[in-house]
């Protein structure tokens, strides 16, 4: 500041304007390199594309911490039984499926015995329907979040994800008393468990995404989700084997990902073979679901503020 | 000179308008919509936006440097809230573009993310994740910020067992140690009692000295005047002016009340009747400038001129002062021996009246002017609403009613008085 005052009280004008110039430039240059290493940010309009702002996911992964923890502790206050009640819902789902089911079920040489098969299926079942339900409300039960302050806004449906996967963990616990009572041992194959759980993850919040993204502005989903879950549920193996199915009809069961997903998961649990097949769909479907679904969730993310 | 970390380009911002009013849409009304809004452009030729779009902004170009704190006035609905929304990254420009260097922290509302079920340190944590501050940060500064609060007794109580009070004292602790290097604020300082405002408007005089930049929103304008080096105007999405925070607010007050520190009329428009014209008012510091602002503790006077169109009348000048809740402060009338009941000559008169310091409370006034005949009966000769509006300053130091007190004054006037104090031995 000081050397140019100096240069432009000396100078005569023509001088003052001819010397301005770089000096002006010189600090310009200055005052711009002290901006090096700080975040740098540029906002373009509406128009310009969809920028994926992959570094913020990084950037703010603290905050995915945060909000799952919220998610968590929120749900179990004030409730008498609190994560207990993780357990109890796929239990007493079992034990009703068990009454019913365990009759026409046949369970084969080599099959895993009902209880056991109906409580993971429906361990992971609940943990993927009750990510998706939660995750499609969670953007419009988060509006002032959504309005008020800057973050990846697909934090808030994979926060809702993320506190599924901790109550699945906890419905995990009992899988091992059943194992024991049915004398399912101990293979490597468990070390894939967190692998399909991986993946009915990544599929809950595809869906996630979408269904939150779209909820924003229809809110037709909150009433047609439910309805839809409930009959993915009985399209999915959750409470009967791929093996009742008529094989001229199998192929619409493995289109559906979570086939595979639950096949895989149960394998894994007991130790059984895979049905490479039936895994394999999920396998390739997941990556390619969650990219869409974020682009999707991107391209509609700028516009929440203005409609929610 | 300081770098410029916000540039703002051009930026605008449209809104459908019923985008603004948000009518659940469904699937049944947006394919319906959709089709009559087709048929709608077929029948118009094609035609591009109709009336039901808005610009909430409208080509607002704007650079920051370090270190300055930006503040920013209009109306409600000029586009302060969009303009700050899109700087938080919250929404984007429909057109134009905003380059930021820095962090970004935003303060567009009390308690963001504050959940009812949680405890106060449960929200700590959760608040001040969300207005981006780390983990470490947050642990780092949680003593200091429940200290702060005053609320340490409360810390692991569930927030929806704290009074409204509590609840805004505690989110503004969180907000107040929040180090950004850009901070965005909207009006947040509107809420909470006024001791912890003051609190909060100290906190953010120490966060100016660090050279933080600050984007500043309020409808508070002495607060405006006082924390800021510059200022924008905006008007109906447009950025109308830019400058030092008095000039703006005094033109946001002419704008607003019609009215700014000096008025004049010309012509035949002029306030009055067939004896007297109203010419001008002007407020005048102790120097006799026109002053937008005055300092609360000095005098300054209100001059008005007029014309006299008719010998023989006598003529009282009287101003009402009103504050910016429209309570009446005071009216004075000319009742000095001079002029009192003595019929005037046609002429121009200008007529001031001195205001003492230490008289009016801190914040906007405006004045009525009125020329009355009171003799032989009384008759309203002019009168001129919203004639002129100024602000009354609260600079700190000197002899004011304050005395070492640094925290709010409510009231409608700060005479300093007279006070005595007698001590008797016990």
């Amino acid at each position: 500041m000081s050397s140019k005052t100096s240069e432009t009280t000396e100078g005569g004008l023509a001088a003052t304007q001819a010397t301005h110039a770089p000096a002006a430039a010189a600090e310009d240059e200055r005052a711009r390199a002290s901006l090096a290493g700080l975040p740098h940010a540029f906002i373009s309009a509406e128009g310009a594309g969809v920028p994926l702002n992959l570094g913020d996911l990084w950037g703010y992964r603290e905050l995915l911490y945060f909000l799952t923890w919220r998610d968590i502790k929120v749900r179990y206050k004030q409730t008498l039984m609190g994560v207990a009640w993780v357990v109890v819902q796929p239990l007493l789902l079992m034990l009703v499926f068990t009454l019913v089911f365990n009759r026409f079920v046949r369970s084969g040489e080599g099959a895993i015995p009902y209880p056991l098969f109906a409580y993971s299926g429906l361990l992971l079942w609940t943990f993927f329907s009750v990510s998706v339900s939660s995750g499609m409300n969670s953007l419009i039960g988060n509006t002032s979040l959504v309005t008020k302050v800057y973050f990846p806004r697909v934090f808030i449906p994979a926060a809702a994800v993320g506190a599924g996967l901790v109550d699945l963990s906890v419905g995990a616990v009992l899988l091992v008393p059943l194992a024991a009572y049915y004398g399912v041992g101990v293979t490597p194959k468990l070390l894939l468990v967190p692998a399909f759980v991986g993946l009915a993850a990544l599929l809950a919040l595809s869906a996630g995404m979408v269904t939150s993204a779209l909820t924003v502005r229809y809110r037709d989903l909150r009433h047609a989700l439910p309805f839809l879950l409930q009959l993915w549920m009985f399209a999915s193996p959750v409470i009967y084997p791929v093996g009742v199915v008529p094989p001229s009809w199998r192929w619409a069961l493995a289109a559906n990902p979570m086939t595979g997903v639950l096949e895989g998961f149960r394998a894994s649990l007991t130790g059984t073979a895979f049905d490479w097949g039936l895994v394999a769909v999920p396998l390739v479907a997941a990556p390619v679901l969650v990219a869409v679904a974020f682009y999707v969730f991107r391209s509609l993310e700028d516009t929440f503020a203005d409609i929610i | 000179m300081e770098p410029v970390v916000v540039r703002v380009e051009n930026v605008s911002k449209r809104y459908r308008i019923g985008a603004l009013h948000p009518a659940y849409l469904t699937f049944r009304e947006a394919v319906f919509d959709a089709v009559a809004a087709r048929l709608k452009r077929l029948g118009r030729g094609g035609a591009g936006e109709d009336g039901s779009t808005l610009w909430a902004l409208d080509g607002v170009s704007l650079e920051v440097r370090r270190g300055e704190i930006l503040g920013i006035v209009g109306r409600n609905g000029a586009g302060k809230s969009t303009l700050l929304k899109i700087l938080s990254r919250i929404t984007r420009p429909s057109r134009g573009s905003v380059e930021i260097y820095g962090r970004v922290g935003s303060l567009l509302e009390v308690g963001t993310g504050f959940h009812p079920d949680l405890t106060g340190r449960e929200n700590i944590f959760l608040n001040g994740a969300v207005l981006g501050m780390r983990k470490a940060e947050i642990k780092e500064k949680f003593d200091e910020i429940v200290a702060f609060s005053e609320l340490e007794r409360f810390v692991e109580t569930p927030v929806k067992f704290y009074s409204s009070g509590m609840y805004v004292r505690l989110a503004f602790s969180v907000a107040a140690h929040l180090e950004p290097e850009i901070l965005i604020m909207d009006e947040v300082l509107a809420v909470g009692d006024m001791a912890f405002q003051q609190k909060c408007l100290d906190k953010m005089n120490e966060v100016r000295q660090q050279g933080r930049t600050i984007f500043f929103v309020s409808h508070n304008l002495p607060a405006i005047t006082r924390l800021c080096r510059r200022a924008v105007l905006l008007d109906g999405g447009r950025l109308v002016a830019e400058g030092s925070p008095q000039e703006v607010v005094n033109r946001y007050l002419s704008g607003s009340w019609k009215a700014g520190a000096e008025r004049v009329w010309e012509g035949d428009d002029a306030p009055g009747n067939a004896v007297v014209r109203l010419r001008a008012a002007r407020v005048l510091d102790e120097r006799g400038e026109p002053a937008a602002a005055v300092d609360v503790r000095r005098p300054f006077s209100v001059e008005v001129t007029y014309d006299v169109l008719e010998d023989g009348h006598a003529l009282t000048p009287a101003l009402e002062f009103l504050n910016d809740e429209g309570t009446r402060v005071f009216t004075t009338h000319d009742a000095g021996e001079a002029w009192r009941r003595r019929p005037r000559p046609a002429g121009r008169y200008a007529s001031a009246v001195r205001v003492p310091g230490n008289l009016l409370a801190e914040g906007t006034l405006i004045a009525h002017v009125s020329i009355m005949s009171h003799f032989p009966s009384t008759i309203l000769h002019a009168r001129a609403k919203n004639a002129v509006a100024f602000q009354v300053l609260d600079e700190p130091g000197g002899v004011s009613a304050r005395g070492d007190y640094v925290g709010p004054m409510p009231g409608v006037v700060r005479p300093l008085l007279q006070w005595d104090t007698r001590a008797d031995a016990l």
